[in-house]
């Protein structure tokens, strides 16, 4: 029996905060590819952004990571790394994907036995792969011009990969076919769909908090309370995020659009 | 506007909650914020109603299942609770009687709490509202009745509200009373639709006061055939349903192609019943 590939899964974004809707992303990713038959998936990585990103709202890394963290307790294969938010600047996202994808390749069991012996080998394990998971949304960033690198893109989907989860409004296979690249590797693209629509975004769930609003069955309850806890999102703090900031690409999930402005 | 002068409303939502869903808990958060918006109202407590299985609709599951789900989605809620008279009736009940039973046991709970001494919870009242109205009265002293007694209120989505044009489904007398006596509380993400609805009914025209449309800015599709459907096909519902329901759905395997199928060819409840009168299909 052909045995499946391996896959990680890893988000990049701002998880401003994590919603269910991100984690949703995870579930609807995994069981795509488990249907294809030729993946299959070991863990999810989500990877939230440094704070030199300098998103407007922004709030700091550390709760950031506080929060996936907490909203991750009760998943057995999902795991959030601070390793991006912890670097001194903003990290593209392709340098998250190597970074991941070697200590993937670190953490691997040795083949060989004590005694090198090759009968003792059983079927070589495969190599586990490392794709980018994101919404659709962050597939048509990579049209917005200076924003990606064309050698970046052209890494991700080639060595790489990605799986992108459909959202209203969204025509992927568009983007893909409007690309040379991305139509050039479209087979390392996978494009899974959510059946459930579903709008919800962190911009949402900020523009709710601010207003004293509910946001209960929208992200998981332990978020919920480390956001009152820590007086996040208030009417008061919004105003406190830097004016500067550009305010680009205001999709529902924009927090993967990486700014490609520093080498 | 003083809090001893807003009308306090209870959020009545019938419905087969089969299997109760993030969506479901999401309409009384709306709800609630909406109607505390209006500074007229103060929603002290939510009631799931789940239907009995006497509705007889294709691929509803035991109610017994349905009210444990139910139970555990709303075991993290403060205001919210399930109550199981609907679904212990033999016979299935027409959403005008249940919201009248409810209504009924507020007024006789009400009766009791007033000759008494402030802050005490008579055994017999749902413990969470006689504990929400110690800590929302501000005076512990001094307790400001409230004229009168809490207002139950429908719950709904579009889809609920637009039934009301179903030939035979609803007695046009039930739905008079829903929308007279007591009052709708609809969440829809297509206002439009629903303004029209209403507009081109004489009898919902008339209770419009009644009738308060909230608007889903987020589109939120999770329904419950959609997480059937899932559940049949392998997929993950995680994240759409409370975890504490996904694990009981996993445990006593409650969805899969036979359960869809029961009721299957038998005719749902209402339209079983004859209608009041000949022309039943007008909702003026």
């Amino acid at each position: 029996m052909k045995s499946r590939i391996p896959v990680v899964l890893l988000a990049c974004g701002s998880f401003n905060p994590i919603t269910n809707m991100h984690l949703r992303l995870f579930e609807v990713a995994r069981d795509y590819l488990h249907q294809t038959g030729m993946y299959q998936v070991i863990g999810g990585i989500i990877s939230p952004v440094n704070d030199h990103y300098r998103k407007q709202d922004l709030v700091a890394a550390h709760h950031r990571v506080a929060m996936a963290r907490l909203a991750l307790q009760t998943s057995d294969w999902v795991r959030v790394d601070p390793w991006e938010s912890e670097q001194l600047q903003w990290t593209e996202t392709v340098k998250v994907l190597r970074h991941h994808h070697s200590e993937l390749l670190r953490s691997l069991p040795r083949r060989e036995g004590p005694d090198h012996s090759r009968a003792r080998c059983t079927a070589p394990t495969a190599v586990p792969e490392l794709k980018l998971l994101c919404g659709a949304d962050v597939l048509k960033t990579f049209q917005t011009p200076n924003l990606w690198k064309d050698a970046h893109i052209q890494e991700i989907v080639e060595k790489f990969g990605v799986v992108c989860i459909s959202r209203t409004g969204h025509n992927p296979k568009e983007y893909i076919s409007g690309s040379p690249i991305l139509h050039r590797y479209r087979h390392n693209i996978h494009l899974a769909r959510e059946p459930v629509q579903n709008e919800l975004s962190s911009t949402y769930v900020r523009q709710a908090l601010s207003q004293g609003h509910s946001v209960k069955y929208l992200l998981p309850d332990a978020v919920i309370t480390y956001i009152r806890d820590h007086n996040l999102y208030t009417r008061d703090s919004s105003w406190k995020g830097s004016s500067t900031q550009r305010s680009e690409g205001k999709t529902g999930w924009e927090e993967s659009a990486s700014p490609q402005n520093s080498s | 506007m003083e809090n001893s002068e807003k009308t306090e409303v209870v959020l009545l939502a019938c419905g087969s909650f089969n299997p109760i869903t993030n969506m479901h808990l999401r309409l009384f958060e709306l709800a609630k914020d909406y109607l505390n918006g209006t500074g007229k109202y103060r929603v002290i407590k939510g009631i799931i109603s789940p239907v009995g299985d006497a509705y007889k609709k294709k691929g509803l599951i035991s109610a017994h299942h349905r009210v444990i789900m139910a139970e555990l989605a709303t075991k993290n809620s403060e205001w919210v609770e399930v109550d199981t008279w609907e679904s212990l009736q033999k016979e299935w009940v027409e959403t005008a009687k249940v919201l009248r039973h409810h209504q009924e046991k507020l007024e006789a709970g009400s009766c009791d709490h007033q000759r008494d001494a402030p802050m005490q919870a008579r055994p017999g009242q749902k413990r969470k509202w006689a504990e929400q109205r110690q800590d929302i009265s501000p005076k512990k002293l001094l307790e400001p009745k409230p004229k009168d007694v809490p207002k139950v209120k429908l719950l709904c989505g579009a889809d609920l509200l637009e039934s009301f044009a179903v030939p035979n489904l609803w007695k046009s007398e039930d739905i008079t009373q829903i929308v007279g006596d007591y009052g709708l509380i609809c969440i829809t993400r297509a206002g439009n639709d629903a303004q029209k609805f209403i507009y081109e009914s004489d009898t919902l025209w008339k209770h419009r006061n009644n009738i308060h449309l909230v608007n889903e800015w987020v589109t939120n599709d999770i329904s419950s055939t959609k997480i059937r459907r899932a559940l049949r096909r392998g997929q993950s519902v995680r994240y759409l349903v409370p975890d504490l329901v996904r694990e009981y759905i996993e445990k006593h395997d409650l969805y899969s192609y036979e359960s869809e199928e029961k009721n299957a060819g038998v005719i749902l409840a209402p339209l079983q019943r004859k209608p009041a009168d000949t022309n039943s299909n007008r909702t003026a």
